[in-house]
């Protein structure tokens, strides 16, 4: 008898575990993060200029400065970031779980994606679109003459339908073999698997460094698709996707009015109220995002306006060699469409 | 009888109030559990605005795979996706699980061979294959073999019949004209067997005698196919892969095509369950008395036949169980697919389906249900096999 209330008792506690477990509450995620003291950032397994960890374990790119500028905002310091590599048919859901607080992976925002997934794509912080690769001894030098072609793809993309609206709509035949990793697709187009490798543009420069040898390839001059990238967040807190697209605003902003790592600081001196709200002297941007007044300082002193980003990770003078005159991603001002709302 | 005792038995026990009160509480705290999860997901779900339910089987998929025993395309739906990743994980499995017992099969008995050099062979073979992780031996076959085959135009061709490069092997296709006199045949060819064999063992019952069923059964399929095809006109074309030249591009378009992906995990997956085989088989065979083999000397029998007639039957009772359980560890290991590329369930449709609906509960359910679902049909036809083939107690 008494095993039998022992096993009643048992019963019922486990019973209360799951009612107890239920109830308990879902913070901000600002405030998670914070209480961690480190930003989870997902990030992708090494596109080099996006983001790519080095032989030390040093993570750089573009997309990476976004995990740096966030953390700056929310921490006063761009390094309390913690980077989870991540492929690119996992990342979502690695993001719905809540095991990363942003993701900042050459995304492609979607309309799917953003109302379909439950998720919130905070901006774009690289204006994209797909391309193709192929080898110079192919003797192709027009998409529209591949036909009969393999082509090696990452699964889990926005790069595998286009590859299929392409080829469907311009009535050519071809086989998609599609590879998780990005390495892997690349090695094996490398290898002669495949005829043709199809990325976003900025990941064939990227992917292209990687190849045995980058001089026997050349990248197609057409570009089949729109891929605005841009770093997300989950669909169920607004202030910290506030906190994200902002970030991106405050480094767009800083560009167009001139200010950068370098001068921030003779900056304080101006007269410029537009410069003042920037760096926090003037105004409360802070307040509304409940973060401290000098959020936006801090990202550009630590991390730099979207010029000095981009031309450090993918500019003309990297390997990546992405001339930014005549792109989309130049300031609205010289002939691009990066335009941020007002900071006020 | 004693069963049904046994039963009632346990059922009064288990009715006593003082049991009855933790079993229902028990069982309250299960469906409480499984209510609390689905509901739980469900009100996640609906607070995020994310649909949820199986409507997204209709739809369109939007990609393309590479290898399909089916049509599809991706104008198909997600659900005819995953009709394409199961045939292939099928495919994939069915044929692992014939090669693998067919190369255990030999191996295991090689091991036991008096040829000293055949038996270590073996042992080396069993020892190396079975200790290395399966993912590393794919990813061998892939990356390190069929990898480094030469490029397109410069295939291996071989007899004009098999031709191999990076991007895979081709065979000709066989188209037949006038198919059915061969059919004909082969249903005149089977019957034939049915007689001799019922004839062969009515002449050992009678008279002592045995035939040569086996080599009676082998010249009735090639005589009788022949010769209707002969009668019936029956004609046999090879269509061949033809190399099609694009610019700089050369590809083989027609014939049978196996893609590399295929291949490396179809290698690595009958190799390495055929040596955990092998091992079943050499126990098996091992767990036979030394008496039976003599017993069946002293009776007359043969070397083939003993091994035939008396040690293999009673091996099998040995064997078959625990190569069930390689056979349900082949199907299982054949999801490895993801990691080299070949379109297999995991990978198209718990995989990139998966990434392209966010559809994770929907599609993981699915994928487990399947998966458990062939892998009971596997083991029930199995057991249904050992059952049949063991001691009937007279
Ligand atoms: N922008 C596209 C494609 C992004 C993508 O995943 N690109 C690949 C090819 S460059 C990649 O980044 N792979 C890196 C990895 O797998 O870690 C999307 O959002 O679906």
């Amino acid at each position: 008898m008494k095993t039998n209330i022992l096993k009643f008792f048992g019963s019922l506690a486990l019973l209360f575990a799951f009612v107890i477990s239920s109830v308990t509450a879902n913070a901000g995620t600002k405030d998670d993060v914070t209480k961690k003291g480190s930003l989870n950032c997902g990030v992708s397994q090494g596109v080099p200029g996006f983001s790519n960890a080095d032989a030390s374990g040093k993570w750089t790119g573009i997309d990476v400065d976004m995990c740096r500028a966030v953390a700056a905002a929310v921490f006063g310091d761009a390094n309390k970031v913690k980077y989870q590599p991540l492929s690119a048919k996992d990342r979502f859901e690695v993001l719905k779980s809540g095991q990363i607080d942003m993701l900042a992976r050459n995304t492609t925002w979607t309309l799917s994606r953003d109302a379909g997934l439950a998720l919130e794509f905070v901006g774009t912080n690289f204006y994209d679109g797909q391309g193709f690769i192929v080898r110079k001894a192919a003797k192709i030098n027009s998409a529209k003459k591949l036909n009969n072609v393999k082509v090696c793809v990452e699964t889990g993309t926005t790069t595998e339908l286009n590859l299929r609206d392409y080829f469907k709509a311009n009535n050519l035949k071809y086989e998609a073999v599609a590879f998780t990793k990005a390495d892997e697709a690349v090695a094996a187009y490398d290898a002669g698997r495949c005829d043709v490798y199809t990325t976003d543009k900025s990941g064939l420069a990227a992917q292209r460094t990687k190849m045995k040898n980058p001089a026997e390839h050349t990248v197609l001059p057409e570009t089949i698709s729109k891929e605005p990238l841009g770093p997300v967040v989950r669909g169920d807190d607004q202030n910290w996707k506030d906190i994200a697209s902002w970030s991106l605003y405050v480094m767009i902003e800083a560009e167009e009015l001139g200010v950068s790592s370098k001068n921030i600081d003779s900056m304080k001196s101006t007269d410029n109220p537009n410069i003042k709200r920037l760096l926090g002297l003037e105004g409360d941007t802070g307040k509304s995002l409940g973060l401290a007044p000098e959020w936006a300082y801090n990202i550009i002193k630590q991390v730099g306006n979207y010029g000095e980003v981009y031309e450090k990770n993918v500019g003309a003078n990297t390997p990546i060699g992405l001339a930014r005159s005549g792109s989309p991603n130049q300031l609205w001002t010289k002939g691009g469409i990066l335009y941020a709302p007002p900071v006020r | 009888m004693l069963r049904i005792e046994e039963i009632k038995n346990s059922v009064k026990k288990n009715l006593r109030l003082g049991n009855l009160i933790p079993q229902l509480l028990l069982l309250f705290t299960f469906v409480f559990i499984i209510y609390y999860f689905t509901s739980n997901a469900q009100t996640n779900m609906a607070s995020r605005n994310i649909s949820s339910g199986f409507d997204f089987l209709k739809t369109n998929s939007g990609f393309d795979v590479q290898f399909s025993l089916i049509d599809y395309d991706g104008s198909y739906s997600f659900g005819r996706a995953y009709l394409v990743g199961l045939l292939n994980t099928l495919l994939v499995s069915s044929f692992g699980i014939v090669f693998a017992t067919i190369l255990g099969f030999l191996v295991g008995v090689a091991r036991l061979s008096n040829n000293f050099l055949l038996s270590k062979l073996s042992q080396l073979y069993v020892e190396i294959l079975r200790n290395l992780p399966l993912i590393l031996q794919i990813f061998f076959w892939y990356f390190v073999v069929l990898r480094n085959l030469p490029s397109t135009e410069n295939s291996f061709i071989f007899l004009d019949f098999l031709i191999v490069n990076v991007q895979g092997a081709y065979f000709p296709k066989f188209i037949f004209t006038n198919f059915n006199a061969i059919f004909y045949g082969l249903v005149c060819a089977i019957l034939a067997i049915f007689l001799a064999r019922y004839y062969s063992k009515k002449l050992i019952y009678e008279r002592g005698k045995s035939l040569p069923v086996f080599k009676i059964s082998i010249l009735c399929l090639i005589l009788f196919t022949t010769i209707f095809a002969l009668i019936g006109n029956t004609d046999l074309q090879l269509k061949r892969a033809e190399l099609i030249q694009n610019f700089g591009i050369f590809n083989y378009v027609g014939g049978v095509k196996l893609v590399p992906e295929f291949l490396a995990l179809l290698f690595a997956l009958s190799l390495y369950t055929s040596t955990f085989i092998a091992e079943n088989v050499r126990a098996g065979i091992l767990s036979v008395g030394k008496g039976q083999k003599e017993a069946s000397k002293s009776l007359g029998f043969n070397n083939s036949q003993s091994l035939k007639l008396i040690i293999i039957p009673q091996a099998l009772r040995v064997i078959i169980p625990p190569t069930t359980n390689q056979y349900l560890n082949l199907l299982k290991n054949s999801s490895l697919a993801a990691g080299i590329g070949y379109p297999d369930l995991a990978s198209v449709f718990a995989g990139t389906a998966l990434s392209q609906t966010g559809k994770a509960i929907e599609i993981i359910f699915i994928v487990m249900l399947t998966y458990l679902s062939i892998s009971l049909i596997i083991s029930a036809f199995l057991n249904w096999y050992n059952h049949k083939i063991a001691f009937v107690e007279k």
